[in-house]
């Protein structure tokens, strides 16, 4: 059996209650940990044993669903997906504060309101013709493994904000999408099924939208999914400026399966989808 | 639709810019190497400076050169003061004395690149 070594961390928290400071101040704990705990396995033992007010936002514990984003040793990651042992600093201590250039709900909880505001402002769907949802949802588009390629790594998003507070642009113009919905606008333009072009251009192709990026990268470097956005920033602004120049068109060009595909029959003992729960009308 | 047209073409310009600059810096600056539109001497010598201001090639490109070149910088200094965050009237006024600005210089260096290439061509004519 192997022997579990256990660790002693300084945790220096930031701490805030509107409703009772004036200003944020940090709070120490001293904790005992084992080797291979995460930050947000620190934050429990903080609260499990010491401080059971303090605040922190988190759900899957796995990297998957985004919700607890901090700033952790000067740099945003996700407390569940980063060890203890690798944000150590000054020998023991772990510095945790709320993600900054949002504000803040209480002690480590971001009001990450304005970030889902931009993300739904970049129609974050398929459209078709323009700005239409599908007219026949539930029947296949057809797409072949290259067009998919063209915007599959954007799709690992798990909308966590990380890149929002490492961009310096962002932190300077309130007004600025950010990287997150950027990058979701250019997966959506990039999505052969989709033909909202001319609707998101309007929305990302503006002073405050793609060309306000100064291409930094930092919200590359934070990405916990590798989605790499500064990437997808420059091929929004390519797709914009081809698509002025008329060097290329954008419009929905998957097509609708009409029968089985061929090769993607059901293999045996995979069951039929359920049925729908809700009745499916055509949008008008 | 308007900044993406406003950001293609600085784009464009910076391009064009870099290619003849890169001709005038070859001209200019490697003419013992290259020896390209000298005459056969030096390429600040009165026969070379004469000879190309005859030359329509060299007057279209400076015309075109010079409105590259104040579109850039102009759209790029643009850029940098709508980033401090001014305000929408500030922003128009800056649009208005930026595009007046502009044209009036580009209208300066049209008449001095215009008249250089007519005087030439009457020295030697």
């Amino acid at each position: 059996m192997s022997e579990t070594r256990i660790l002693e961390v300084v945790y220096r928290v930031r701490r805030f209650h509107p409703e009772k400071d004036e200003k944020p101040y940090w709070q120490e704990y001293t904790i005992q940990v084992e080797k291979g705990a995460t930050v947000l396995d620190g934050l429990h033992r903080i609260r499990e044993t010491t401080d059971p007010t303090l605040s922190y936002r988190y759900s899957c514990r796995m990297g998957v669903c985004g919700s607890c984003g901090m700033l952790i040793s000067g740099k945003p990651r996700l407390a569940c997906n980063t060890q203890i042992e690798e944000v150590l600093i000054q020998g023991n201590l772990v510095t945790v504060a709320p993600l900054p250039n949002f504000d803040v709900v209480k002690d480590l909880v971001p009001d990450l309101a304005p970030l889902f505001e931009k993300h739904r402002a970049v129609r974050p769907h398929i459209l078709r013709e323009g700005d239409a949802l599908d007219p026949e949802p539930g029947t296949e588009w057809l797409q072949t493994p290259q067009e998919l390629d063209r915007y599959v790594q954007f799709t690992y998003c798990i909308r966590c904000g990380l890149c929002m507070v490492a961009c310096p642009t962002f932190a300077t113009d309130p007004e600025y999408l950010g990287p997150m919905p950027l990058a979701q606008a250019y997966r959506y333009i990039a999505d052969s099924r989709d033909g909202g072009f001319e609707t998101r251009r309007e929305i990302a192709g503006t002073a405050h939208g793609a060309y306000r990026c100064h291409y930094a990268g930092e919200c590359s470097n934070v990405c916990p999914k590798g989605v790499d956005p500064a990437r997808a920033i420059q091929l929004l602004k390519r797709e914009f400026v081809l698509s002025y120049l008329k060097v290329i068109r954008h419009r929905g060009k998957a097509s609708r399966s009409e029968g089985p595909i061929a090769g993607a029959e059901r293999k045996a003992g995979v069951p039929e989808a359920p049925a729908y729960t809700i009745e499916q009308k055509p949008l008008t | 639709m308007k900044e993406t047209r406003n950001w293609t073409w600085h784009i464009v310009a910076g391009a064009f810019i870099f290619v003849f600059l890169g001709l005038h810096m070859i001209v200019m600056h490697l003419d013992d190497v290259v020896g390209l539109f000298t005459s056969g001497v030096g390429a600040t010598d009165w026969e070379s400076v004469l000879g190309r201001s005859r030359m329509s090639f060299f007057a279209v490109t400076y015309v075109l050169l010079l409105g590259a070149a104040l579109y850039h910088g102009l759209f790029g200094l643009r850029s940098i003061l709508f980033e401090s965050n001014v305000g929408r009237a500030w922003q128009k006024a800056i649009n208005v004395l930026f595009w007046l600005g502009g044209l009036c210089l580009f209208a300066v260096g049209v008449f001095q690149a215009v008249t250089t290439f007519l005087h030439a061509n009457a020295a030697v004519g």
